[in-house]
Formats: C-alpha cells, structure tokens, sequence
C-alpha cells in the first residue's frame, strides 16, 4: 500500500466558492472502524478539503476493501 | 520421483509413513491393483518405485513428536504392527514401553532375507524410536499376568495378536473400528491371514488403527466418531482418462529387489497424478484462484472462522457467479455456488459482509420496485386477471425492449386477461445474502398478485422465474417463450431475421428449464433461423458473467467469464436475457435478444445495440412504466422534468461512470445543487468546477463546466471514506 500522504490536486488553480485561498492541510479520513491522516487541498476560509480523484481511486479505494475485510 | 528428486520423494512419503525404512521395502503394495494406469499400459510399479526411494532417498530427522504429557502406554509383542503403534503413539506424545519375548525386537521381521530386508534398515527403524522415546524391553514372556500388571500400570495397552499372544482373540471378537480388546484399556491387532502368513501392510494398519484408538482412550475422547478413510478406502475422485496415451510398464509386475534409477524414474513417470479437475477449465471463476473446490471449501471456512485479522476470501466467495455449471460437471455434483452463498450469509449476518460490494446492485434493485418504476395492473377496466406479464427489470430497462408490443399480443391472443407487473423479482437481494429483504420483495409482490386474483405469472426472465421458485413456490410460474411456443404462436410480422446461424446462450438460471429451452430453440425455428449450438449450453450452460452479482464484486474476473463466453462461436449469440445481451454487447459481441426476432421493433440492426449502461436502464423503467399508464390505461401522467441543468456526457466519461458505478442522476444532483449555490471548487486556469454531495454512503465528485446552459461532465468518482476538513460541519 502507497505510504503517501500528501494529495493535491496534479492540476488547475483551485478557489473555493466561498471566496477563501486553499492551502494544504492536514485532514483525517476514516471508514467503519478505520482511517488515516492525509493532507489535502483545503479552503483555508470554510475549512473544507478537495478530494483529488487519484486518492479515491488508490489508497482511498484500497484502505476501504481492506476495512471491509476486518 | 519422476523428476528424480528422490530426497523430495522420500520426504513426502515420510510425512505419513511409519518406520519408512522398513515398510517402504516391505510393503505388498496392494495400492497397485486399482492403479487406473491399468487400461493405458498396466498398473504403476508403486511398490517398487517406494522401494526405490527409500534405498536412495535421504533418510529423514527424527519425526516431530508432541511433549509428552505424563500419559503412557505398553505394547506387548515387537513385530510391525507392534512398532508401527508405537511410532504413532510416539509422535502423539505417549511414553511407549515395548515388551517382547525375544532377545530382539522385530518379530518375523527378523526372518526375513537380507536382499528384501536389510538387518541395518530395521535396526535403524528401532535405534529411531529409542530417539523417538520408545522404550525397548526384551526377553519377556508375554502372558496373563503380565498382561494384568501392565493394564493397571499404564494408561492403555496393545496386545500384538501374533502366535503366542496372551489375548487369544480372533478378528472377529473385537471391534472392527476401534480393536477394543478388553474395556477399558486393551486394544489387539496384526493378526495372522487365514493361512498363517503375516501381511506387513495389513499389520501395519492395525497398529496405526489401534494407536488412534489408544490415544482416543487415553485422552478420554470419544473411540468412534469421524473414523473414515482409516486404512484402505476407495476413492470418490474422478480422473478423466480421456486424451491419456497408453505406456508400458517399465518395471514387470512380478519384479522384486531396488529398480535401477533410470527405471524407477521412467516408471514412476507413468503416473497420472489422478486428480479430478473437471470443472475448473470451465469455469474462469474456479481457474482464477489457481486450485480447486476442496481447498477453496476449506480456505471459504478458515475465512469464516477469522475472529480477528484480514478475511482475506471474501472477495472470493463474493465473485462466484453462483451459477451451478461445477455442479453439474461435478461426478461427485460438489456444490460451489451452496458454498459461497451459505459464506456470504454467514457473513452478513454478523455484519462481516463488506457493505460496499453488493450495495450499487441492491439499490438497483430498490429503485425497480420504488414507485417509479413498479406497476402491478389488470388489464383495463378489469380488477383481476388469469395471467400476469411480468417481464423482469433487466428487460425493463432496455432501449426497444418490445416488452408494450409483447403485452399487447399476449392480451389479444389469451383468455382471462392479462395483467402487467413490473419490478425486481428481489433475486439481487437473495444472491447478496439479504435473505429478509428477498423474502421482504417477494412478500410484497405475493400481495399484488393475490389482489389480481392469483394469477399465472409469465416472465421473460428466467433469474425471476428461480426467484420465484425459491422465495414463492406456489405461485405458477412459466417463462414467456413457453406461452408464446405452446399457446399463443407468434404474431404475423417477425423482426429482424439474423443472417446467417445463430448460436444460442441460455441463461444459467435457466439450466434445469428443459420445457423453456425447447421453446427458445422452437420459436427460433419457426422463424425460420438457423441455430448454432455452443459447446457449453442447455443444462452446461455457462454465466455471462453478471450471475451471483459476480461483476460487482470481481468486476476483472467478470470479464473474463464473459470474453470466454462470446468467443465460443464467431457466430451471432441471441440470449433469452437482457442481462446477458447487454453484457455479450458491452464486449463487442453481436447479440440479439429473441424478442428481437420474435416480434417487429425500431431497430434496423438490433444485435448491434450497444450495452445501454446502468444509467440508461435505471430511466428507461421509469419511462417505460409512464409510457405503459398512458398507452394502455390512458392515465394521464406526464414526464418528470429532468434535476438540474441538462448533462453533456462523452463516450470517454460515460465509460468512466459506468465502471465507477455512477448513475446520471447521481451526476445531475451533484450539478443541480453546485449551480444551485451549494459548495463547490472553482478552476481559476480553465473555468471548471468541482463539486461534491454525499447522499448515501458515497461522495460523488464532478468536474464540470456550464456551457450554454448545460453541464459538460468532465469527470466523475466516488469515495466511501469520511474525509473531516479543519473546521466543524466541512466534512464529505
């Protein structure tokens, strides 16, 4: 399993649509009884990160079979 | 051996062999006789193949033998039943005392010439069980009385039956099982053969049989239960000799003495490792996990019986189509399908099933029975009906399914109405473990049908029609190419008329459907096409891949069963189920559905429809339910408007979303709510925007830009997980 953490989007120059900058950020991502640390691309305003599709479709995806499969 | 690993051939048969030294030349190897090598060049020489090994394969360690535990046992008589008990004993950590009469330990063994049995080889056998801690007593007299101190002064006793035993008992005294002697503690065995010869195999199995029975007694369990396949057996295995060239023995069947190495080896090489494998070139589900149903069985329990770590088979047992081929293939009719479902009900029921695999497929199959998309009706103007048409949601959701022009012509050709049902028959649930909500969606369709007055039910799915065998066995039941071969004939004008043969793909839920089958191949005829047999149909029939909700879970090894499938014939298939048809299409292959020759459609070229995709069917039920209200009740129900602002999907992201398991209305409610004001991102460098909802269990992400007032879709994916952003409330 990939050891990274840190998942900012590979392109484009992200605003939040609630006026504030985004900045990397540490945030916790979980599921059933598991979860990890991350930093994502995050509105530094309202708080809220950016998901990047090649998280989901790798550790994302992959942390989730194996919770499923505790 | 046939490799000429002969210190790897000796270390296997050590494994399981006691004294290998001596009985590995010993042995009469009555094995030999049903050796299925007999037809194809006579039996395997296994005796002297074994009696190869052991002359030139390197002797092994000491046998690992359990701690003791105080426990011992007395063994009176030394030939080789006698040793083979204590070997055994031995390893199970029972402190043996032998007690023999002569100088030597080894009864007749001793008699024996060299050539067949070296003195050194048993001497060694021996010197090994002193290591082993097998106490050796010699010079004893083997009466009553010593026979008495040794059943009080021990833990248990065998009594080796050879002449001058102090038992006096014949075979047929003592238990056939067990070869309890004398309760509580005295067990016998390795009597002479009627005619006075002692067999070293024959022996050697008494001892083995009686040192399970003395462990048992010691340890206070039980003598008798699950003692099979102890000593000589036959076995249930199956081994196809098809294919299999004959080849003469190397080695003649009255041959004594060690073969040469170049012998043994050539005829060793004989063997034809009898295995049965008859199922797994057939089946791409079984070939992938590189063994076979026994071992899968046994990996599916250890998965169950995990209390804490990774259960690493679920996947596994998830991905079994549940289709039945291996059944039927299976001489022994071994039943993977009862396996894998019994495990994931197992599973599910302490909450071990993961609830992501099976989720997008039972929310397929809530949506076909929401109110948008279920219709239960008699005819109009009628309450009741004699039958019910009840096509099945896969068909639903077809583009031209000619499910309206079906229902027309059945209503025109037979008596006492005929009603419209439209739903999920629930066999999503049923395959998923979700045995309740099955018994909950066939409850549910059991009190629409008693409303319409019990009526027949045709369906043009055969999954539904084993959905209702299993969940509602008293409703009647038959498939639609029955009603249309049997009582309606076909209407005037046909569809499309293949060119050329087709071949048939029957549907693996409709395997033990012989009456539908015909009907299939009847009503192909009478429309005058020409049908191609696949090597595998009818009662052999092979999944498409989607059986068991196989696809979701294994989507990879899906594909594969699949591409197999479509490439059996170069010909076109026509499938009798819409699932199949639109899984052959998703892989290229020409398919028709046999509605599509049965009955005229819109469609020039329907065999070349692509896969409408699960977005596509999920709609099409909706619409096609409106469009049955207003054509044939005449309700007046107009189309529900579209969420949001209208989609622009490529053929790439369509893709995309289809693999993902992203519906368009997942998409558009993402969209609608971005544009609507709700959170989003914003792409400074291309004007994209990047928005996210969560309605379920699942955040769906989608970049999109609005161009001309609709939404072009970039991009679409998913994640299960909670992400938590720095401040309360931003979370997705």
């Amino acid at each position: 399993m990939s050891e990274r953490t840190v998942f900012l989007p590979e392109t484009g120059e992200w605003r939040c649509s609630c006026g504030g900058e985004m900045q990397p950020a540490k945030v916790d991502a979980t599921y059933l009884q598991g979860g990890f640390s991350i930093t994502l691309l995050t509105c530094t305003k309202c708080g809220t990160p950016l998901v990047p599709e090649d998280l989901c479709l790798g550790r994302m995806y992959e942390v989730e079979r194996v919770l499923e499969d505790k | 051996m046939a490799v000429d690993d002969v210190d790897g051939a000796r270390k296997t048969l050590e494994r399981t062999l006691p004294l290998p030294g001596v009985l590995g030349l010993l042995c009469e190897h009555p094995c030999e006789k049903p050796c299925l090598r007999d037809a194809l060049g006579g039996t395997v020489a296994i005796g002297a193949v074994e009696r190869a090994c052991i002359t030139r394969g390197r002797p092994g360690s000491k046998p690992l033998c359990m701690p003791g535990k105080g426990k011992t046992a007395a063994i009176l008589g030394s030939d080789i039943s006698a040793l083979t008990a204590a070997w055994d004993l031995a390893k199970k950590g029972v402190a043996v005392t032998i007690f023999t009469s002569g100088e030597q330990a080894g009864g007749h063994l001793r008699s024996l010439p060299a050539a067949t049995l070296p003195p050194a080889a048993l001497d060694e056998a021996l010197a090994m069980l002193g290591r082993m801690g097998v106490t050796i007593t010699t010079g004893q007299t083997l009466d009553a009385a010593l026979l008495a101190r040794v059943g009080t002064d021990f833990s248990g006793v065998y009594v080796e039956m050879t002449p001058g035993n102090p038992l006096g008992l014949a075979r047929a005294d003592v238990d056939t099982l067990t070869l309890l002697a004398k309760e509580p503690n005295v067990f016998c065995g390795g009597w002479p053969t009627a005619d006075g010869a002692l067999s070293i195999i024959d022996m050697a199995t008494d001892g083995r049989r009686a040192a399970v029975s003395l462990d048992r007694r010691i340890n206070a369990t039980t003598l008798t239960a699950s003692r099979f396949r102890e000593g000589p057996c036959s076995t249930r295995a199956y081994t196809n000799l098809e294919g299999k060239a004959p080849v003469a023995r190397v080695i003649p069947a009255d041959a004594t003495g060690i073969p040469t190495p170049e012998t043994a080896k050539a005829e060793a090489a004989r063997c034809l490792n009898c295995q049965c494998l008859e199922c797994i070139p057939k089946c791409a589900y079984l070939e992938h996990y590189k063994s076979f149903p026994r071992v899968y069985a046994r990996q599916i329990y250890n998965n169950l019986a995990i209390a804490i770590g990774n259960r690493s088979y679920t996947k596994m047992l998830d991905s079994c189509m549940l289709c039945g081929l291996c059944t039927e293939i299976c001489p022994e009719n071994f039943d993977m399908a009862d396996v894998c479902l019994y495990a994931r009900r197992d599973l599910f029921k302490r909450g071990k099933l993961g609830p992501s695999i099976h989720e997008f497929a039972l929310e397929d199959m809530e949506f076909s029975n929401s109110p948008e998309c279920s219709l239960f009706k008699a005819e109009p103007g009628q309450s009741t009906c004699a039958n019910l048409f009840f096509p099945g949601c896969q068909l639903a959701g077809e583009p031209d399914s000619k499910i309206p022009e079906t229902y027309a012509f059945l209503r025109e050709k037979l008596s006492g109405g005929v009603g419209l049902g439209l739903g999920c028959c629930g066999m999503p649930a049923h395959w998923s473990a979700r045995f309740e909500r099955f018994e909950e969606i066939m409850a549910a369709f059991r009190t629409q049908w008693e409303a319409l007055g019990k009526p027949r039910v045709i369906t043009a799915c055969a999954t539904c029609q084993e959905a209702f065998a299993k969940g509602a066995p008293d409703i009647p039941v038959i498939s639609l190419w029955r009603v249309l071969a049997e009582e309606t004939g076909l209407p005037a004008t046909a569809g499309v008329a293949p060119t050329g043969s087709v071949a048939i793909h029957d549907p693996c839920t409709s395997r033990h459907d012989d009456a539908s089958q015909a009907a299939v191949r009847a009503l192909l005829k009478k429309r005058g096409v020409t049908i191609e047999e696949l090597p595998l149909s009818q009662n052999m029939t092979q999944c498409c891949g989607f059986g068991g909700l196989a696809d979701v879970a294994h989507t990879e090894l899906a594909a594969v069963t699949t591409a197999r499938r479509v490439a059996q014939s170069s010909n076109d298939y026509v499938a009798t189920c819409a699932m199949c048809r639109d899984r052959f299409a998703h892989f290229g292959k020409r398919t028709y559905h046999l509605l599509d020759v049965l009955f005229p459609g819109e469609l020039d070229d329907p065999a070349a429809r692509p896969d409408p995709g699960f977005s596509f069917r999920h709609e099409e039920r909706a619409r096609l339910r409106r469009q049955l209200l207003r054509t044939v009740w005449n309700e007046d129900i107009s189309d529900t408007s579209p969420v949001g602002p209208a989609l622009v999907v490529s053929p790439e992201v369509r893709e995309r979303m289809e693999v993902r398991r992203i519906l368009d209305e997942d998409v558009a409610e993402v969209v609608s709510r971005s544009e609507a004001g709700e959170q989003h991102f914003i792409d400074a460098s291309n004007g994209h925007i990047l928005a996210f909802y969560r309605p379920r269990n699942v955040t769906f992400w989608v970049e999109y830009s609005m161009e001309n007032g609709t939404a072009v879709i970039h991009n679409a994916y998913s994640h299960r997980m909670m992400v938590y952003g720095t401040s309360t409330g931003a979370r997705q």
